[in-house]
């Protein structure tokens, strides 16, 4: 049986200038999970993403393995829930690559020839073992992103939440990057609007707007429903022509959309 | 997207580059103590000088013309501040120099001589260790000798992000000179600071938003790394040799 890994109940954020971010989100991902997180720009997905491992914490309503986003806690689910954030510039911090891969083990206090295998693991496993003692400053985009995976792949964790994995990527590389992901079989959060991406690496999808999760279902029939497409202004047969994958699988389950009443 | 570097020549394999960070700063800060605290009489020291630091360059394998261009930059600032020293001392047996006949006096020409050699042979010592030792090693080895961390941090940050600072105020470069038709100079002058302003804001935001990365990996205030230094038997040697040198170079030159 799958156990439930992520739970969020209820969870609000209002930004400290009155700007209201999420507006009552109620989610269980289950462990080996590939949840999409799709949505217009605004829809809150970035915060959402900053909640789940506690860089913003509200009112108590997020749990991973049961945990609570506590003082104590913190370091334990920072470990286990790996963000990846969209600009590799912003995630890649030290001067080399090895320093930034071994950043999160080291702070995790792991003995220095630990930290030297799970480096060189992370980098192996995302094809940039080479690059080991590079500058960040001098890898090229593709190269960057990777690496910024790497960077929480070292840290062993269970969970991998990416905020637009494949921005700014030429085809050839989006596409060995969705490869990459969907040879790791941890749970997976991905937020994107590429939504060929999310076809190819999701199971499931959350359609996110104005803070909140609007509809939840497997990832074949939210792509299909015209519906929750409109809310992301994108007419279905644009999708289609645009995605073939999303076509592959025939939708199998109702949809379901969720009600004004839940989201109150 | 530009590859640029701080540190462009400490990919060389050579036998000063292999030296253990650490080794290399001490002996180089001791070579600059040992420059500054020679008398300005003793010539000869100065020349022995000269030719320990060529024979490093040599042994280092960095082009000579690297050198010399980068010490050019930093030559003009000591030599401003030295030149008008002569004008200053009082003028003891001193010689009338130029067309306002000016008093110079010997005293003020030695100093003048003395922060010029010593600030040149000095910078060439620093050159050779920037140049021979990689960044991010070279931070490592002064955070092991006990540098304060919070220095360490702010260069080692300064050395990832200025160059993406600096494309970042390229393509706004880019983006103004696409948009400008007139060209005015004071037009220029006042879109600049804007985009100095702009820039500010952006490099705050991008602070904001790595400082978000680190704590997700972890951070809690100090940054520790791991180091592959070992200082060998050719570090050793390396280091007495210098220290025979330097002080052979001043019992010589009295």
């Amino acid at each position: 049986m799958t156990r439930k890994i992520i739970e969020i109940n209820n969870l609000h954020y209002t930004y400290p200038d009155g700007s209201r971010a999420l507006a009552g989100i109620t989610l269980d991902v289950f462990e080996g999970d590939s949840v999409g997180i799709i949505g217009s720009n605004g829809a809150g997905k970035s915060t959402f993403l900053l909640h789940l491992n506690g860089i913003l914490r509200s009112n108590g309503a997020v749990r991973i393995k049961g945990m609570e986003m506590t003082d104590k806690n913190l370091p334990h689910i920072r470990s286990m829930v790996g963000l990846v954030f969209q600009d590799p510039d912003n995630q890649l911090f030290m001067p080399t690559v090895f320093d930034d891969v071994g950043f999160g083990p080291i702070n995790m206090g792991l003995k220095k020839n630990e930290v030297e295998t799970r480096v060189q693991s992370a980098l192996k496993e995302v094809d940039m073992l080479a690059f080991v003692k590079k500058s960040s400053h001098h890898l090229s985009i593709g190269e960057k992103k990777r690496v910024a995976i790497a960077t929480v792949l070292s840290m062993n964790p269970q969970i991998l939440v990416l905020d637009e994995p494949t921005s700014n990527l030429d085809p050839k590389r989006r596409q060995e990057l969705i490869d990459l992901l969907n040879r790791l079989s941890l749970t997976k959060i991905i937020a994107a609007h590429d939504l060929d991406l999310i076809s190819q690496t999701c199971s499931k999808i959350a359609l996110m707007d104005q803070g909140r999760i609007v509809a939840l279902g497997p990832a074949s029939n939210i792509l299909h429903d015209e519906t929750t497409l409109a809310i992301l202004g994108i007419k279905t047969h644009d999708l289609i022509s645009a995605s073939p994958n999303a076509l592959r699988k025939p939708p199998t389950m109702p949809i379901k959309l969720a009600e004004e009443s839940d989201l109150d | 997207m530009k590859h640029s570097y701080i540190d462009e020549y400490s990919g060389i394999d050579s036998f000063i580059h292999r030296l253990d960070p650490r080794i290399k700063i001490i002996t180089f800060v001791g070579f600059v103590f040992s420059i500054v605290f020679t008398k300005p009489t003793s010539c000869l020291t100065f020349l022995l000088y000269g030719l320990i630091l060529g024979i490093l360059i040599a042994l280092s394998k960095i082009p000579v013309r690297y050198i010399l261009k980068r010490s050019l930059v930093v030559v003009p600032f000591a030599l401003v501040v030295a030149a008008f020293i002569p004008f200053m001392k009082q003028p003891v047996g001193g010689y009338s120099l130029g067309p306002f006949g000016q008093a110079v006096s010997r005293d003020g020409l030695m100093v003048f001589w003395n922060v010029a050699v010593k600030s040149y042979l000095s910078v060439l010592c620093m050159i050779l260790l920037t140049a021979s030792t990689c960044f991010s090693d070279l931070l490592k080895g002064f955070a092991m000798l006990k540098c304060p961390q919070l220095i360490i941090m702010v260069l080692s940050f300064m050395y990832r992000y200025i160059f993406v600072i600096e494309d970042e105020f390229m393509k706004m470069k880019q983006a103004k000179a696409s948009r400008s038709v007139e060209d005015s100079k004071w037009l220029d002058v006042k879109a600049l600071a804007n985009m100095v302003g702009v820039l500010f804001v952006r490099a705050y935001e991008r602070a904001e938003s790595v400082y978000l990365a680190m704590s997700s990996r972890g951070f809690d205030g100090t940054v520790r790394t791991i180091h592959h230094f070992q200082i060998t038997a050719a570090d050793m040697l390396f280091f007495s040799a210098m220290l025979a040198l330097l002080i052979g170079a001043h019992l010589f030159g009295v």
